[in-house]
């Protein structure tokens, strides 16, 4: 019989899991149900008794590491973390959010264990054995997997299953002691723009997406970049959407080009930048693959303004497309969007 | 004080973002139609590991730096043609199978057998490069797995950037969840850093490193160990192309307010 372990971690508050875990939780419910399987859930960070308030009622066994060493993500001490609570369940398959803090050591925790690991796992299916859904060539295609050796360590991606809501009650959580490695990282903290200028919001319902067409010759045969930039972040502000952006305009910055000085390579969507969950997605000024299909993957409703009727790339992959001049149509848009606060 | 660096990028070959792909059955299990005849490229995060490493053994006196690559030798061979021209290195690479359906963990384990067999790698000064993922398989696990097997437990993912300091320890920035930076400090190599996109440019070609590094990067294509990658009991129930393909209204004569105002209201729905 398979033995499923989920591993879950705290939030950067240290008080909380992440979202992620709790998804990941759910997943592990479903595969355990499906499975017949027994469920273990692990928690790494912080306060254990705390962190697993809500996890009583999944019924699973809880298991944790807690300790000052194990509240920073750092590979060294996370490692040898979710090894320790892996083999103290003696978990057949393993299942961890695809986070920043797990995605950086779960590959080598697999390794030690003998175990093989897969990663931005979507969905879960199969009968009797599991199949594990993800896609290859960023997003272009996609695929169903299937190993037979175990421990198979699963990665799976934000927004794949609901998060798990229990209610809250007292949780016995078995303690795993762990020896903390030999550590030579020392984690200082966050660097983050100032809250106000900060412009990527992963829980925004709006990804707006701009492209290199703001920075180009406007029909005045003149650039407008400060004008761009000005009417971005107005429509940021008025609609609490994140933004992203096409490699094009990015790369304009680090090619010493004038360009929106707001925008970073984090902002970056596509083949070499993200690839974002969001309900609803509208790009401006943008003409090309990599934003269109590569980027726009996981977003649900997509609109797009373009001066181009003929892109190609819009065509199939939007479900409107405005031919207009974005400058005109976001001027617009944040005039409105100030009448309705 | 500068500090002499051995640096090893891992890179792969990928297909150039700009083709379509269109998956196939091949002998050895999945693969994408005309794979061998499609225009490569490095693999694109592990060009910023390249940047950025040619960049650090500038600024470091008396340091190295070796390209690991693992692919069919004609198609190294094509793309080394570009990726020559643009900084300094020493080849060596891997002759066996490319694309994304491979299994990372034999992929890994060629990759580390490749570093360790380098002459005279001194595992004091050691730096392993990569991207965080390939555009291929996009897995993000080979280095941590080069890393677990050549016993260096310093390790970065999604790397922006890297300060050395005088002493010899390093800044390293990682992406995190919410468009912020993790900064740590590590006090020394040996560590294992896969990188984003970085802070550098693409460099422009430079013919005479193009030459010189032509000299030795043709022998050791002659001389490239062929492998075969095991399965590791990976196996694929279905791999296809996402059928998905929405009904475009395209709007031509619409106003900038009445789109606007369409705009808005489809924003504030729920769904």
């Amino acid at each position: 019989m398979e033995k499923i372990l989920v591993l879950a971690h705290a939030d950067d508050s240290g008080a909380s899991l992440t979202r992620h875990s709790l998804e990941t939780v759910t997943a592990g419910q479903q595969l355990a149900a499906k499975l017949g399987a027994e469920l273990a859930i692990g928690i790494v960070g912080g306060e254990a008794a705390t962190l697993a308030k809500t996890l009583p009622s999944t019924g699973a066994k809880l298991l944790a590491i807690s300790g000052e060493a194990f509240k920073q993500a750092r590979y060294a001490t996370d490692a040898a973390a979710c090894e320790a609570l892996s083999r103290a369940a003696a978990a057949t398959i393993v299942l961890a959010p695809h986070s920043a803090r797990f995605a950086r050591v779960m590959a080598g925790v697999a390794h030690r264990l003998g175990g093989l690991i897969d990663t931005h796992i979507g969905t879960i299916g199969g009968d009797a054995a599991p199949q594990a859904s993800r896609w290859f060539y960023r997003q272009r295609i996609e695929a169903i997997l299937a190993r037979s050796a175990r421990p198979w360590f699963l990665l799976v991606d934000a927004g794949s299953y609901a998060a798990f809501a229990g209610e809250a009650g007292g949780a016995a959580v078995e303690a795993i002691t762990v020896e903390t490695p030999a550590v030579r990282t020392t984690v200082s903290g966050f660097r983050a723009p100032k809250q106000d200028e900060q412009t990527i919001r992963p829980d925004a319902k709006l990804l707006f997406v701009a492209g290199a067409g703001w920075t180009k010759k406007q029909p005045d045969g003149q650039t407008h970049v400060e004008e761009a930039g000005k009417l971005i972040l107005g429509f940021l502000h008025g609609s609490g959407a994140s933004l992203g952006s096409s490699k094009s305009l990015v790369d304009q910055g680090s090619e010493g080009n004038s360009v929106l000085p707001f925008l970073t390579h984090l902002n970056q969507v596509g083949q070499t930048g993200a690839t974002p969950r969001h309900p609803k997605g509208l790009a401006t000024c943008c003409h090309g693959e990599e934003p269109h299909v590569v980027g726009w993957r996981f977003i649900g409703q997509r609109r797009a303004i373009s001066l181009d009727p003929n892109c190609g790339w819009t065509r199939g992959k939007a479900d409107v497309v405005y031919i207009a001049d974005a400058f005109q149509v976001v001027a617009k848009l944040n005039e409105l969007l100030a009448a309705k606060k | 004080m500068p500090h002499a660096l051995q640096i090893v990028v891992c890179a792969g070959i990928v297909p150039d973002p700009l083709q379509t792909l269109e998956p196939a059955t091949t002998p050895a299990g999945p693969g994408i139609k005309n794979e061998m005849v499609l225009p490569a490229v490095l693999d694109p995060w592990a060009a910023s590991a390249l940047y950025e490493a040619a960049e650090l053994v500038k600024k470091n006196p008396g340091s190295k730096l070796w390209l690991v690559s693992l692919g069919p030798k004609a198609k190294l061979q094509q793309v080394m043609m570009t990726v020559a021209q643009k900084v300094a290195f020493e080849l060596v690479p891997v002759d066996g199978p490319i694309g994304g359906f491979t299994d990372a963990h034999a992929t890994a384990a060629v990759l580390a057998e490749a570093i360790a067999a380098i002459p005279a790698l001194d595992k004091t000064r050691l730096l392993i490069f990569g991207g965080w993922e390939s555009a291929t398989r996009g897995a993000g696990v080979t280095l941590q797995l080069i890393g677990e097997r050549l016993g260096i437990t310093e390790q970065f993912q999604g790397v922006d950037q890297i300060d050395l300091r005088e002493d010899g320890s390093f800044e390293v920035l990682e992406r995190v969840e919410g468009g912020k930076h993790q900064v740590s400090v590590c006090t020394a190599a040996p560590a294992v850093l896969g990188w984003a996109t970085g802070n550098l440019a693409e460099p422009r070609n430079n013919p005479q490193i193009g030459m010189a590094n032509m000299r030795t990067v043709m022998p050791a294509l002659m001389r490239a160990k062929q492998v075969k990658l095991d399965a590791n009991t990976l196996s694929y129930v279905s791999v296809s192309l996402p059928k998905q393909q929405r009904e475009t209204r395209v709007e031509k004569e619409m106003t900038p307010e009445a789109i606007a105002a369409e705009i808005v209201e489809w924003i504030g729905k729920d769904n």
